[in-house]
């Protein structure tokens, strides 16, 4: 087969390969595979291309932007792109872009660990494949349409939680209240840990089911009681996969847009407070501000949407250095 | 190994479901009125003078004037039948780029030109010597809406909303504005002012007021963003007049058609004796005390924002249309012609109110014309 082949193809790489490779070089001279392998080898370098376009457009932009820009541009407090001279900062953007998604974390990932324990270890069959299945609808619904309910549902029904935070918790400072509309960051926040919520949930449900078998029995066997099952090897077992859940999560809730708009009330200031308008968001600010920016204006835009780039960058590669480092704990290799 | 891929299999899930709501977002908020074009008059379709008109007709810009465009529009291809005409409301910005990119045949502008767009229209939009100039169509009255249980009945002055709007003034039973309103029973009600999360031509033409009109109580340059601290704020025109809806004790400004269910506009208290009602009549009567600033055929206004005339209501804003005055160009030229003449003439103008919008006066509208008909 090999021989008969090679005669019908093009020249054969003459140079010396270790036996491995040899052999899916020759493989590769079938016609059938040889496109294949020129089809992911483009699909590759594409994909390369595209993100390397991505970046380099963002920083032509953001550089024209911020030589311009006559105010700090990571600690000011103000957008004013298009006032001469021009004075704008991400200090705010970042501030409410980190904050809100923080918010949706902590809210997201309890709830999402125990909806996948749940449907993994608890629920029986008959009621764990439909709750998987409305998680799965969960993140189908667009973005638009959470903007929505949140707007409209969400933000009038917050305002008793706001109240009781701002009753028993407003010594704190971070949960006083002076009683506006409840379109703060903490509403961003949950609304946001909603639309999380399927993806965290997901991954963590699939990484559980992968607990291998043995380990929860000899758990058993030993006279553990569920919880300590999932204590001590279900929970160890997929913290890496829980870990990159939550990232994935993050990232999401980092670049969204149409729902955060629609829900903040955003102000170029911060405010200790979360239950106070303070801060906005980098993609929120993009799409409002983008229709009615100048060239300057949506230059200045961009170099924010490079400042989203590069936290969100920063925030995989995190999560990346962190999954590799448990690589060898986890039970991938048990 | 197992793990990473399930970690692949989640990315590739995480990465369709973020594409899918990119995709589905892709189509954002679109910042009309809902006094439709649908209710306009049946003006006659002779006094349309279509000329040698013809072909495809591209606009864009304001979204403030999307309803007076629709209108006319309605009532111009049903005239012109070979004229294609798309405006397309992109904002006043992106309007002003795209014509001045010579994409567009005129843009639509809630600002009149800079000195430096009109420097670049003369090197890119328009040949031959010609430049860019604006040509006022549309007034359009901002309604201070609010939304205070048991008060009907509201008057305020510069001042006031200037302090209001700056968070100096919090409570609705504070003695300024008591000493506006001796009538009216004001609760004790925190007051929560909305403004405009996003880029527009309505905040950059109510903060223009409040500082020509209040200029010590307002201290912050006119812009398109909003720059007092403090507030609330939402994105769009329907949405501030959702939140002043919802929210007992709030006040925002917006396009006048945006002040209904459940919102009151507030009258404004000028130089004149009575405070002024906001209607499209009573912004037509400041509009008549507009100064003409544009250079040459450029008719850029400087409003009056401190009319003393009786019932001249001084919150207003003018959107324009952006074309050459020499140099368009020549496949567009017949039908930009004649669907300005159309727009600027008394059907027209007089389609107008019916949208929402008032009529730009008499003196003025007869420059328009003029300038109209010298486009070339």
């Amino acid at each position: 087969m090999d021989i008969s082949t090679k005669s019908t193809a093009s020249p054969p790489t003459p140079e010396p390969l270790p036996t491995e490779q040899k052999r899916a070089a020759r493989g590769a001279t079938r016609p059938g595979d040889r496109i294949f392998l020129a089809l992911s080898r483009g699909s590759g370098i594409f994909l390369l291309v595209v993100m390397a376009a991505i970046a380099v457009f963002l920083s032509l932009r953001a550089a024209h932007a911020i030589s311009r820009d006559e105010a700090n541009f990571f600690t000011t407090f103000e957008w004013n792109p298009t006032a001469s001279p021009p004075e704008f900062g991400i200090a705010v953007l970042a501030f409410g872009t980190v904050v809100s998604s923080i918010i949706a974390l902590a809210i997201a990932v309890p709830v999402s660990l125990g909806i996948a324990l749940f449907i993994t270890h608890y629920a029986p069959r008959k009621l764990g494949g439909p709750i998987a299945y409305v998680i799965d609808l969960l993140a189908a619904v667009p973005s638009i349409v959470y903007g929505l309910w949140g707007a409209l549902v969400l933000v009038p029904n917050l305002v008793g939680l706001y109240g009781w935070l701002d009753e028993y918790l407003g010594w704190t400072g971070i949960f006083e209240w002076s009683g506006g509309a409840p379109r703060a960051l903490l509403t961003v926040g949950v609304l946001l840990a909603i639309m999380i919520l399927p993806i965290i949930t997901n991954v963590s449900r699939e990484i559980f089911r992968q607990v291998p078998q043995m380990h929860e029995e000899a758990a058993l066997a030993l006279g553990a009681t569920r919880w300590e099952v999932i204590r001590m090897s279900v929970l160890p077992y997929g913290r890496s996969g829980v870990i990159s859940a939550s990232m994935l999560g993050l990232g999401r809730a980092l670049g969204e847009t149409m729902a955060v708009a629609m829900v903040l009330s955003p102000t170029f200031d911060i405010n200790a407070s979360l239950l106070d308008p303070g801060g906005g968001t980098f993609a929120q600010n993009i799409a409002s501000k983008f229709n009615e920016a100048t060239t300057d204006g949506r230059d200045a835009l961009i170099a924010s949407g490079l400042v989203l780039f590069v936290i969100t960058l920063l925030v995989n590669g995190t999560a990346r250095i962190i999954i590799e480092r448990r690589k060898e704990f986890s039970g991938a290799n048990a | 190994m197992k793990l990473q891929r399930k970690n692949r299999r989640a990315l590739a899930l995480g990465a369709l479901a973020v594409s899918g709501a990119l995709a589905l977002t892709a189509c954002g908020s679109d910042d009309t009125g809902n006094t439709g074009g649908d209710s306009t008059s049946t003006a006659k379709a002779g006094n349309i003078d279509c000329g040698d008109a013809s072909g495809q007709l591209q606009a864009s810009g304001s979204s403030a004037q999307k309803n007076a465009i629709d209108a006319w529009v309605k009532q111009y291809i049903a005239a012109c039948k070979s004229v294609q005409l798309n405006y397309n409301p992109t904002g006043s910005g992106a309007g002003v780029t795209a014509f001045l990119q010579g994409q567009t045949a005129f843009a639509g502008s809630d600002s009149a030109l800079e000195a430096e767009e009109i420097t670049e229209s003369k090197k890119t939009a328009c040949t031959g010597g010609g430049q860019a100039i604006d040509l006022p169509m549309v007034v359009g009255p901002i309604g201070v809406g609010y939304n205070v249980p048991g008060v009907d009945s509201l008057v305020l002055d510069a001042p006031t909303l200037a302090k209001i709007f700056d968070s100096k003034i919090t409570n609705w039973n504070d003695a300024a504005i008591k000493k506006l309103n001796p009538e009216a029973k004001l609760p004790d009600l925190k007051i929560q002012a909305f403004h405009r999360s996003d880029e527009s031509g309505t905040t950059d033409n109510f903060t223009k007021y409040l500082g020509a009109a209040a200029p010590s109580d307002w201290k912050y340059e006119h812009s398109k963003s909003w720059e007092a601290k403090g507030g609330q704020s939402a994105s769009g025109s329907s949405g501030v007049a959702q939140q002043v809806t919802q929210t007992a004790g709030a006040i925002s400004y917006m396009e006048l058609s945006y002040v209904k269910d459940g919102m009151k506009a507030v009258k404004i208290k000028t130089g004149a004796a009575e405070p002024v009602e906001a209607t499209t009549d009573n912004a037509t009567k400041s509009i008549s005390e507009a100064k003409v600033v544009g250079t040459g055929k450029d008719l850029a206004l400087e409003l009056n924002y401190t009319p003393k005339a009786e019932g001249a209501y001084p919150i207003t804003l003018v959107t324009y249309e952006i074309v050459c005055d020499k140099g368009n160009k020549a496949e567009t030229l017949p039908a930009v012609k004649s669907f300005l003449s159309y727009i600027a003439s008394e059907d027209g103008q007089g389609v107008l109110t019916e949208a929402g919008y008032a009529p730009v006066p008499d003196e003025l509208i007869t420059k328009v014309r003029s300038t109209v008909s010298g486009l070339s």
